[in-house]
C-alpha cells in the first residue's frame, strides 16, 4: 500500500493544512531562494533512510536539455542558490558540465555528496574539481562512530567517508572561507534529531580529536516518513507512533520558514515539486508547470501541496535540507 | 493477556492530575525545571534518568528515556554504559551491605 494511503488511515492525525491558520503560509513567498535540482536517482549506495530510494539500479537521469532549462530558470525566477542533489549527483554524465555552467551564473552552488563516490574509479579527481569551482559541499555523515554510520549507509562507508573528508580538508575544504564543507546528520531510526548546536559540537569534537577533521556546519534533518524510511516504519510497526510523535511536536513557529515556501525542486525529467520529499512522493506543484515553463516566465507565487509527511518539517526545532529552521 | 504494565498507560500519566491538580502542576513544573539545560546538559540529564529508570526498574521510564536519549544523540553503546553504571551501583550497594552482615557475625560469633 502506498504510504499516502497509510497517512489517510491515521485519522487521529489531522491533515497538515488544517494546522495552518494564515492563508499566506500556504503559498510560496515573495521571492524564490533555492533551485534544487535532482539530477537523477542513480547512486553507488542504497541507504536505509533514503527518501528518494536511490541506488545502483535506478535509471532515472536528468538530460542536458533539462539542465539547460534549469540554468535559464535560475535567472528568470530570481533564485539565489542552486542546490544539486540526487542519487549521487556526480553519476550523471553531464554533472561536471552542469556545475561549471551553474557557477558562472550563481554565486552559491551547493552539491550534496555522499563522499564515498569520490573513491570510485573516474571520480577520484572530484575534490579538486569542486575546489576549482568553489562549490559548497553538503555531505552525509549520519554519525561520528563507524558502527552507527555504517548501519545506515552500508558496511565500510564510514571509513571511506573519513578518507575523503581528510582529502577535502587537505585541499582547503572546511579551512578556507570560500571552500565550505557542511555535514548532515539524520537519526538512525524512528526518533528525532538532537538540538543542532549540541550535536554539531559533539561531531566537531569527536571528528577533530580522532581524525583531525574540520568542517563548517552540521545540519540536522528529521527523517521524513516516506520512501525507504517510510517502508521501515511500516514494516517495524513504528509508523503510527512516529507520526504521532511528529504531530505532537508540531511547532507553529517553524511554518513561515518551511523550505517549500522559497524553493522549487526539479525532477530528473523537468517536472517540478515544492520540495524533494514531494518529489519522492510524485506530488507535482499545484500549477502543473515544468522547468521548461519556468525558464520562460518570471516568478509567480503558487499554492504549496501538503500532506501528513510535512509534519516532519515542523516538528520541534523544524527541519529542512539546510537543517533546523526555528530561530 | 492481561498485565499490570501496558505501554498505552504511559500516555495516561497526566490522569494522575485529575484528583490533585495543584500537586500535579507543582510536580510537572519541578519536573520540567529539573530536565532543563543547567550546569548539566539536557543530554547528560537524560542519560542519568535512563540509568535511574533501570535502577528503579520502571518500564515506563525506560521507554521514555530510551527514546529521549536517542533524540538527544545518545547511541546504544553510551546507553549500555549508563545501564552498567546503574547495575554497578546496585551490585555495589548489595555488596557493601555485606559489611553489616559481617559486623553482625563478628558481634554474635565466638
Amino acid at each position: 500500500m502506498e504510504i499516502r494511503e497509510k497517512f489517510r488511515e491515521l485519522t487521529e492525525i489531522p491533515e497538515f493544512e488544517s494546522r495552518i491558520e494564515d492563508e499566506q503560509i500556504k503559498m510560496t513567498g515573495e521571492h524564490m531562494e533555492v533551485l534544487q535540482v535532482n539530477v537523477g536517482r542513480l547512486c553507488n549506495l542504497a541507504c536505509k533512510h533514503c527518501h528518494v530510494e536511490a541506488g545502483p539500479k535506478r535509471t532515472e537521469i536528468m538530460s542536458r536539455e533539462v539542465m539547460e532549462a534549469c540554468l535559464e530558470a535560475y535567472g528568470m525566477q530570481g533564485f539565489r542558490t542552486i542546490d544539486i542533489t540526487g542519487g549521487a549527483p556526480e553519476m550523471n554524465p553531464n554533472f561536471r558540465w552542469f556545475v561549471e555552467e551553474a557557477v558562472k551564473i550563481c554565486p552559491h552552488v551547493i552539491v550534496r555528496t555522499n563522499l564515498v563516490i569520490m573513491l570510485e574509479e573516474g571520480y577520484e579527481d572530484l575534490p579538486e574539481f569542486y575546489a576549482a569551482n568553489k562549490v559548497e559541499l553538503v555531505c552525509s555523515l549520519p554519525h561520528y562512530k563507524a558502527k552507527n554510520a555504517d548501519r545506515q549507509r552500508g558496511e565500510g562507508v564510514f571509513e571511506g567517508s573519513i578518507e575523503v573528508l581528510k582529502k577535502l580538508n587537505a585541499i582547503g575544504y572546511g579551512r578556507k572561507p570560500e571552500l565550505v564543507l557542511n555535514m548532515v546528520y539524520n537519526p538512525g531510526g524512528a526518533f528525532f534529531p538532537p538540538a543542532q548546536g549540541a550535536i554539531e559540537r559533539e561531531y566537531k569534537d569527536r571528528l577533530g580529536r580522532e581524525y583531525g577533521i574540520v568542517f563548517n556546519n552540521l545540519f540536522t534533518i528529521t527523517n521524513n516518513p516516506i520512501g525507504r524510511f517510510g517502508g521501515f516504519l511500516v514494516r517495524s510497526g513504528n509508523l503510527a507512533g512516529y507520526m504521532q510523535k511528529l504531530y505532537g511536536a508540531f511547532n507553529g513557529k517553524t511554518l513561515p520558514n518551511m523550505m517549500c515556501r522559497s524553493q522549487v525542486s526539479v525532477g530528473w525529467d523537468g517536472s517540478l515539486y515544492d520540495c524533494d520529499f514531494n518529489q519522492a512522493l510524485g506530488m507535482e506543484i499545484s500549477t502543473g508547470e515544468t522547468i521548461m515553463t519556468l525558464a520562460k516566465q518570471p516568478y509567480r507565487p503558487r499554492r504549496i501541496c501538503f500532506d501528513k509527511h510535512c509534519y516532519a518539517c515542523t516538528a520541534g526545532q523544524g527541519s529542512s535540507c539546510g537543517g533546523s529552521t526555528e530561530g | 493477556m492481561e498485565t499490570y504494565y501496558n505501554p498505552e498507560d504511559l500516555a495516561k500519566f497526566g490522569t494522575m492530575g485529575e484528583e490533585a491538580p495543584e500537586l500535579w502542576d507543582k510536580f510537572m513544573q519541578y519536573y520540567g525545571a529539573v530536565f532543563a539545560e543547567g550546569a548539566l546538559t539536557a543530554r547528560e540529564k537524560s542519560l542519568i534518568a535512563l540509568a535511574v529508570a533501570h535502577a528503579v526498574q520502571c518500564p515506563y521510564c525506560i521507554d521514555s528515556y530510551t527514546q529521549d536519549c536517542l533524540s538527544k544523540g545518545v547511541d546504544e553503546e553510551q546507553m549500555t554504559e549508563a545501564v552498567h553504571v546503574a547495575a554497578a551501583i546496585r551490585g555495589g550497594a548489595t555488596l557493601v551491605h555485606g559489611v553489616q552482615m559481617k559486623n553482625m557475625v563478628k558481634k554474635l560469633e565466638f
